[in-house]
């Protein structure tokens, strides 16, 4: 498993409530892609592409409650967990598997790449 | 102290008795022996190394022994005799230093070499040490042993270098940081707590009962820093002086405890070549990857977890006594819940509180008794419980949790506690208050009995309102509010009339109540009203954490620090977001005038940030398009550096001064409305709202600057200035009302600021004044600042907040606050040739 798992920084780079973005450059199809690093105030990490379901909202820059965003662009609100929306919106964006060691935090890198996620990550 | 060859010690270790070797004198090796001995005394020889140079004790109860609640005696589990009367061969303060699988033997520090035909490691864990500059310096101390806690108590007893208090920083605001901090500070220490996370004990507390244990310990005299990052330990001659943090902060310290975690001893399993993860890997017998190694305890990973708490070694050595003993029944892992063992704080968690997809959340506060609990249930189970203040039903939810009984039938009661939700028939809360007797005192705070509030509720009082209003019953704390509501239902069936709007489904209290309770109780952060005011939500909502924020920014100005995570996208980046996810700038043009300084400043960072579109707004000014969020601070650097502050265009605060060019160039012009407005604008800018606020000034009744929609509105005529207010342009149009007129500039002035601050104090977060003037009414705006001296009062505290707020938001960014909300995390290069780059 080692070696799987990318070393984005301390947990401390993310104050609670908010997201920071860590953009993939090149990668299949070389476009970039931004994932979206949340620390949610209840101290949990999610990852996620940084593109709402409805129309690409930056989800980054929403705000955050419980393990929820809402999109700043048409208030959406999706799940931090699943990255589906809730309530009567339809859609889903991509999860990055994401773990926290010792005060750091780690994403799947083969997730980051977009190699798709692997079912669940252990 | 090292005890070599005393084999001849107890009972002869027959020849027939397979030898087993434990390595681990601790909670989890010795409480296996005793499993194994209770089974099946005659099955083995066992020998049992320590590296600590003493029988086995209570490891947990370190913390009553630094604090002096207890002694080292005390906490003995199994003393020498033990040892000696079951034959074991105790080895202590010799450190086992290898395994040797393949002739089954270890071999100690001294030298010793022990056969074993079953080996048993029972390590326990290591403290973790942060890799900072001076970990290694004299009086950095763990928190594991007894040693340690002897190292603390002769710090405490040195006091500080000039004979004055003794000063301890405590590294890590978990468990254990906390029960070290507690028992330094018994011991006469000043104690520091130094927190990475914004929340104490995170992993087991939400942020609400978090910012109840800080603001306890604060009081107790403890200086508690969260989100706090240690860069280095100071040290002079060899011992440590104090603690540098991240920002710069330095703290003089004496002893420094480092607490920030464990990790399971596995490096013996591992170098013997035995499977290890993150602790060692053992099946549901505790058997490692050698089928002749068994593990326990700590040191451990049993499908996938490794435990800190003692209460999981207990079930892993059960089993591994019946395996081994030859009736296996397999451990199954663990729930867990804590405790915080400081006296006079009562402290529970357990299971799972995150919250979230299909969770309910059931909170009760009780601010008067200082009291949180939240009990989590999904699918009709509880599946965690937090509680601050009162966790005599810690053990009940935690019973009902690893049942996983359903609760549907106690839903209702369930937060109240065991001996009301088990209470058959009373489980119905209307019920249980139903059952009350006539005296039972309902409100605590108002003492109102509960005879009393059936008298106003059948003398027409239908609604929660107003009983608060004619009995004062829930008009204080608001703790009693649920009783009042039941009282509501059982009086009157199902008459009752529901109140003003709450002001969101967190919470019972209006808009209004909130505002006031605020100022009346002086709570100056939001989770202080939460607790306070009962929040029904352990951290609120996207619609009132803002309110709040506004709330207490304008109750208490100059002490209030903003909640950036309780700010709207547009108003957390100064700057407004666009559909693409960039943001438009618009920089403040005092007036709508402009010059060729700004304009060029303008035209650069155009050309320079490549921003595919400049405009002129509705609100006479410039608004520049596309620009990235990393680029937003340089972009204010250069505008601001042309004399140009934020325009405010995305906030709920003032926004534009509209004016027309007045007396100074109009054939009809009556009074200087650009130079008015001007003034107005300087005066005003940079004050949050409760919703955005619109002004102009308009020099003479043609009104070109559209001043009647205006939330504030001048027009100006031959003998003054007509004052206009809650006018509104946009989705529903609304003309002003007039307010009043006035001769002079400076009355002009006084009177726009007596109204904004009056519309500050008491209008609903997210009503513009067009609204809250049509529910209060003009009369009321017009009373309330006709009473003598009121303008010239709300005039006096709308400048006093201005001091605070006129500091440009974006200059502050520009030098480098908040950054992090701008910079990427890191830029990945995944592809040949390229790197992670670390912003
Ligand atoms: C830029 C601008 C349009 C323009 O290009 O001229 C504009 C742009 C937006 N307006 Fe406006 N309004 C602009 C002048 C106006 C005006 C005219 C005025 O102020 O004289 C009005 C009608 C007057 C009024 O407010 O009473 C106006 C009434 C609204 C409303 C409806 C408000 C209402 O109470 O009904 C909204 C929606 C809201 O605030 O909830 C709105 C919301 C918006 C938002 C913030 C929509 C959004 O949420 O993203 C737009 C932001 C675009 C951006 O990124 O800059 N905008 N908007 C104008 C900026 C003025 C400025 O310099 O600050
Ligand atoms: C101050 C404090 C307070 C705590 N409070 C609580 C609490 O309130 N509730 C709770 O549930 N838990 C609490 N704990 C945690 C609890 O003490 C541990 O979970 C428990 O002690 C673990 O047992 P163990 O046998 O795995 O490890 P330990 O008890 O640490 O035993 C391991 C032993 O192995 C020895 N050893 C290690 N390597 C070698 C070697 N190579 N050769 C020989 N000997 C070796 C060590 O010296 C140690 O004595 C607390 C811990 C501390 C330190
Ligand atoms: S009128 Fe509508 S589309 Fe135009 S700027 Fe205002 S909100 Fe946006
Ligand atoms: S793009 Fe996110 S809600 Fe519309």
């Amino acid at each position: 498993m080692i070696g799987n798992w990318l070393d984005i920084g301390p947990v401390t780079q993310i104050e609670p409530g908010t997201a920071r973005t860590l953009p993939v450059i090149g990668g299949p199809g070389a476009e970039t892609r931004e994932i979206a690093v949340f620390h949610t105030m209840r101290n949990e990490f999610f990852a996620l592409l940084n593109r709402c379901p409805h129309k690409q909202g930056p989800l980054s820059q929403g705000i955050v409650h419980g393990d929820v965003v809402t999109c700043p662009l048409h208030n959406w609100n999706i799940s931090l967990r699943s990255g589906k929306a809730l309530g009567d919106d339809e859609g889903c964006v991509p999860t990055i598997p994401l773990k926290v060691d010792a005060g750091r935090i780690y994403l799947l890198r083969s997730a980051v790449i977009g190699e798709g996620a692997p079912a669940e990550a252990a | 102290m090292n005890a070599p060859m005393n084999f001849e010690k107890g009972t002869p270790a027959g020849q027939d008795r397979e030898r087993l070797v434990v390595i681990g004198n601790g909670m989890a090796g010795c409480r296996a022996v005793e499993e194994i001995l209770a089974r099946d005394p005659e099955r083995f020889a066992v020998t049992i190394f320590g590296a600590e140079p003493r029988v086995n004790y209570n490891r947990i109860m370190l913390s009553p022994v630094l604090a002096g609640e207890k002694t080292f005696e005390e906490i003995v589990i199994n003393g020498q005799e033990w040892y000696d009367e079951n034959g074991i061969t105790l080895v202590s303060g010799d450190k086992v230093e290898s395994i040797d699988r393949e002739h089954k033997r270890v071999i100690a520090a001294s030298g010793r070499v022990e056969p074993y035909d079953r080996l048993l490691i029972a390590t326990g864990s290591d403290p973790f040490i942060i890799p900072v500059p001076g970990k290694d310096l004299g009086g950095v101390v763990t928190f594991r042993d007894l040693d340690d806690v002897d190292k603390m108590l002769e710090a405490a007893g040195k006091g500080g270098p000039n004979g004055e208090q003794g000063r301890a920083v405590v590294i890590g605001g978990g468990l254990l940081g906390l029960e070290a901090a507690h028992g330094l500070s018994l011991r006469g220490m000043k104690v520091t707590v130094i927190h990475l996370m914004p929340t104490l004990m995170e992993r087991q507390l939400d942020e609400a009962a978090g910012w109840l244990l800080k603001t306890e310990l604060e009081r107790r005299g403890q200086t508690v820093l969260t989100g706090a990052n240690t860069k280095e330990i100071v040290g002079r001659d060899g011992m440590v002086a104090g603690v540098r943090l991240e920002d710069g902060t330095e703290l003089p310290a004496d002893i420094v405890v480092m607490a920030v975690g464990i990790r399971p001893a596995t490096v013996l399993a591992r170098e013997a070549g035995v499977e290890v993860e993150r602790g060692i890997m053992v099946d549901d017998h505790m058997v490692t990857s050698d089928p002749a190694i068994l593990a326990v305890g700590e040191c451990v990973q049993h499908r996938g977890m490794c435990y800190g708490l003692v209460a999981p070694l207990w079930d892993m050595c059960r089993a591994l006594a019946d395996f081994v003993t030859e009736a296996p029944s397999g451990y199954q892992g663990s729930v867990t819940s804590t405790k915080l063992k400081v006296s006079g704080i009562d402290v529970f968690s357990a299971g799972d509180f995150s919250g979230g997809e299909g969770c309910e959340d059931i909170v009760m506060r009780d601010a008067s008794r200082g009291v949180y609990k939240r009990v989590i249930v999904k699918e009709s189970k509880v599946i965690g419980a937090v509680l601050y203040g009162d966790t005599a039903d810690g053990s009940w939810y935690f019973d009902l949790m690893k049942k996983g009984e359903d609760v549907s039938d106690i839903r209702e009661a369930l937060i109240f506690g065991q001996a009301f939700a088990s209470g058959g028939a009373l489980a119905d809360p209307n019920a249980a208050v139903a059952a009350l007797s006539d005296d039972a005192e309902i409100c605590g705070c108002n003492g109102v009995s509960k005879a009393t509030v059936v008298k106003t509720i059948l003398a027409g009082a239908c609604s929660l309102d107003a009983v608060r209003g004619s009995c004062k019953a829930s008009a204080s704390c608001g703790s009693c509010t649920g009783l009042v509501e039941s009282l509501l239902a059982v009086t009157l069936g199902g008459d009752v009339q529901s109140g003003p709007r709450t002001m969101c489904k967190c919470t019972s209290f209006t808009h209004d109540d909130v505002r006031r309770l605020i100022v009346e109780k002086r709570l100056k952060v939001i989770p202080e009203v939460m607790q306070e005011l009962h929040w029904t939500t352990p951290d609120g909502c996207a619609s009132c954490r803002p309110a709040l924020n506004y709330y207490l920014l304008c109750a208490w100005p100059g002490e209030y620090e903003d909640d950036q995570k309780s700010r709207f996208v547009n108003e957390r980046m100064h700057a407004n977001i666009q559909k693409d996810g960039t943001y438009s700038v618009v920089p403040r043009m005092w007036g709508g005038l402009t010059n060729p300084r700004e304009l060029r400043a303008i035209a650069d960072v155009v050309e320079k940030f490549n921003a595919p579109m400049v405009k002129v707004t509705g609100g006479q000014r410039l608004d520049i398009f596309g620009i990235k969020k990393e680029d937003l601070p340089a972009v204010w650097a250069d505008l601001n550096a042309a004399g140009m502050v934020s325009g405010h265009a995305y906030g709920k605060s003032l926004r534009t001064v509209k004016t027309c060019v007045g007396s100074e160039w109009c054939r009809f012009g009556t009074q200087d409305s650009t130079g008015l407005g001007v003034k107005i604008e300087r005066m005003t800018w940079g004050s949050w709202m409760p919703h955005k606020f619109k002004i102009a000034v308009s020099g003479c009744p043609r009104n070109c600057a559209e001043a009647t929609i205006k939330d504030f509105g001048v027009v100006c005529v031959d003998s003054g200035y007509e004052l206009h207010v809650g006018g509104n342009g946009g989705i529903k149009v609304r003309a002003t009302d007039l307010l009043g007129k006035v001769a002079t500039e400076e009355e002009a002035l006084e009177v726009c600021a007596a109204f904004i601050q009056l519309y500050r104090e008491e209008a609903h977060y997210l009503e513009r004044t067009a609204p809250w003037i049509e529910r209060v009414g003009l009369q009321y705006v017009k009373d309330r600042l006709a009473e003598e001296g009121a303008v010239q009062r709300y005039a006096a505290r709308f400048r006093y907040s201005q001091q605070f707020m006129q500091d440009d938001p974006w200059a502050r960014r520009a030098a480098g606050e908040h950054d992090k909300l701008h910079q990427h995390l890191a830029e990945f290069r995944p592809f040949p040739g390229s790197q992670m780059e670390n912003a």
